[in-house]
């Protein structure tokens, strides 16, 4: 295991810091002694069979789920707890998320907003940024990913593939410090995950820090920097995507490849 | 039944005026105001602090439970004794934002219950808290959720404001049953009142169906 713990000191570099995370709900056990670090401009994948806590981790990480035990450390700012250990209180909390960024499986876009509104509605009420110059960077984050033509429609009016495009747009432009990805692609429609992992790829060729939850094994090999696999709330390999993929080491993840048919 | 009977009608305009003014802004103040109170009842019945919560819902529970006839006694002949004197359209007016802001509430709550969790989730993932979380994005979605339900609790409102005559409030209700009473043509006076009720709901619903048709595609 102890390849797996944290093996250097966290550098300048280190966007995120998890160590020994833990968290049941009742009896459950569904996350143990988590610990990793990311890099900046790391892409990391969660894999492991559905139920093994890969979701759960990520909540964990802008504390939409309390751990039970453990740390983590965005830019070396612990998450949840001021400067003099204790718990941070609401405000202090919601700063910390809105350095953050989500993406939800079902796009959870706010649908009394308009595309834009969507887009600004964080940056603008929750950082408290100036209207204008939010507006012209959300003008530009939606051209990014392709929708400058559907600012003014409300999410309704547009295919699955749209809404998570808006969804990542929307992440932008609090010019997250990382950005998490809860299978992104799970809801579409085969036909539309393309177009939103294309916009993800063009992300991480950006630099940006991404932690993915995902189950499309060949994006996850080309895209990462590495693969984290989980089995049953804990980290059982830590490793590249080559490695990972072509010369898995444990049962759980040779199996695990051979049930998502990957080869 | 004949043409007099209407003539009569015309003739006491001015009693009728009175009644439509009164019936038109209690029911406009207490329809708009109750939906406010309960707006910020709602919330409460979330909070953490367990007593706010069990006294929401104690309010609520003995508004839903109590005949609204029996209220407005509270408050018109119950409240003097306490020394909170109230004129009789305050009274009613206030009998009426009470009553129904509870039923609002209750309305509201169950459309906040509602609301598909992964959208309140994406609030706080995005950092919206407490009021400014209410205000950006669960309120709007509530208010408009609940459209068809509030639109009800108005007739609803429309109906209990009949009532108030028997605090003495001039109303639709009241300002005919006074003509009825001095020229004794009850049928065509009670008709004549109930087709101005209907006139008032078909109003309600005409404005709660424009909002509907607008919300529909803002509430995911």
């Amino acid at each position: 295991m102890n390849a797996i713990a944290n093996p250097k000191p966290a550098t300048t570099d280190t966007v995120l810091r998890v160590q020994g995370i833990s968290k049941s709900f009742g009896d459950n056990h569904v996350l143990k002694d988590i610990s990793f670090d990311m890099q900046k401009g790391e892409v990391v994948s969660l894999l492991g069979p559905s139920g093994c806590g890969k979701s759960t981790l990520l909540r964990c990480i802008n504390w939409l789920e309390e751990p039970d035990a453990g740390h983590i450390r965005l830019n070396s700012e612990r998450m949840g707890y001021a400067g003099s250990g204790a718990k941070m209180n609401d405000t202090q909390l919601s700063q910390m998320r809105s350095r953050i960024g989500m993406v939800f499986q079902h796009f959870a876009l706010w649908p009394h907003m308009t595309v834009l509104e969507n887009v600004m509605a964080s940056p603008v009420h929750v950082q408290k940024r100036d209207r204008k110059e939010v507006e012209n960077e959300a003008r530009a984050v939606l051209k990014r990913v392709g929708l400058e033509d559907k600012m003014d429609m409300l999410p309704s009016r547009l295919s699955g593939g749209q809404k998570q495009r808006v969804g990542i747009a929307r992440a932008l432009a609090m010019k997250p410090e990382i950005l998490l990805f809860d299978e992104p692609t799970s809801a579409l429609d085969p036909m539309l995950v393309g177009e939103v992992l294309e916009v993800m790829r063009d992300l991480a060729a950006d630099g940006a820090t991404m932690v993915i939850v995902t189950h499309e094994m060949k994006f996850a090999r080309q895209v990462s920097s590495r693969i984290i696999f989980m089995d049953s709330g804990h980290i059982i390999e830590n490793r590249s995507p080559e490695d990972f993929f072509d010369h898995p080491q444990t049962d759980k993840a040779k199996t695990f490849l051979h049930s998502v048919q990957y080869k | 039944m004949n043409l007099t009977d209407f003539q009569i009608i015309y003739d006491e305009r001015e009693t009728i005026y009175q009644g439509i003014e009164a019936t038109l802004s209690l029911v406009f103040i207490s329809g708009v105001v109750s939906v406010f109170v309960g707006l910020v009842l709602t919330p409460l019945f979330f909070s953490k602090v367990s007593w706010l919560r069990k006294a929401v819902e104690w309010l609520c529970s003995a508004m839903r439970c109590s005949p609204f006839l029996l209220f407005v006694y509270v408050i018109y002949f119950g409240l003097p004794s306490y020394g909170i004197n109230f004129d009789k359209y305050t009274s009613g007016l206030v009998a009426l934002i009470v009553y129904h802001s509870a039923y609002m509430a209750i309305i509201l709550r169950s459309a906040w219950v509602d609301i598909p969790a992964d959208i309140l989730e994406a609030g706080t993932a995005y950092g919206f808290r407490g009021a400014a979380m209410i205000r950006r994005i669960i309120g709007p979605l509530l208010l408009m959720r609940s459209i068809p339900m509030v639109g009800n609790q108005w007739i609803q409102i429309i109906k209990d404001s009949a009532y108030l005559g028997i605090i003495s409030v001039v109303d639709i209700t009241a300002a005919f049953n006074s003509i009825q009473s001095i020229y004794f043509n009850p049928f065509v006076c009670f008709i004549v009142a109930g087709l101005m009720y209907w006139l008032l709901c078909l109003l309600i619903e005409f404005i709660v169906n424009g909002v509907a048709h607008y919300a529909r595609e803002r509430i995911a």
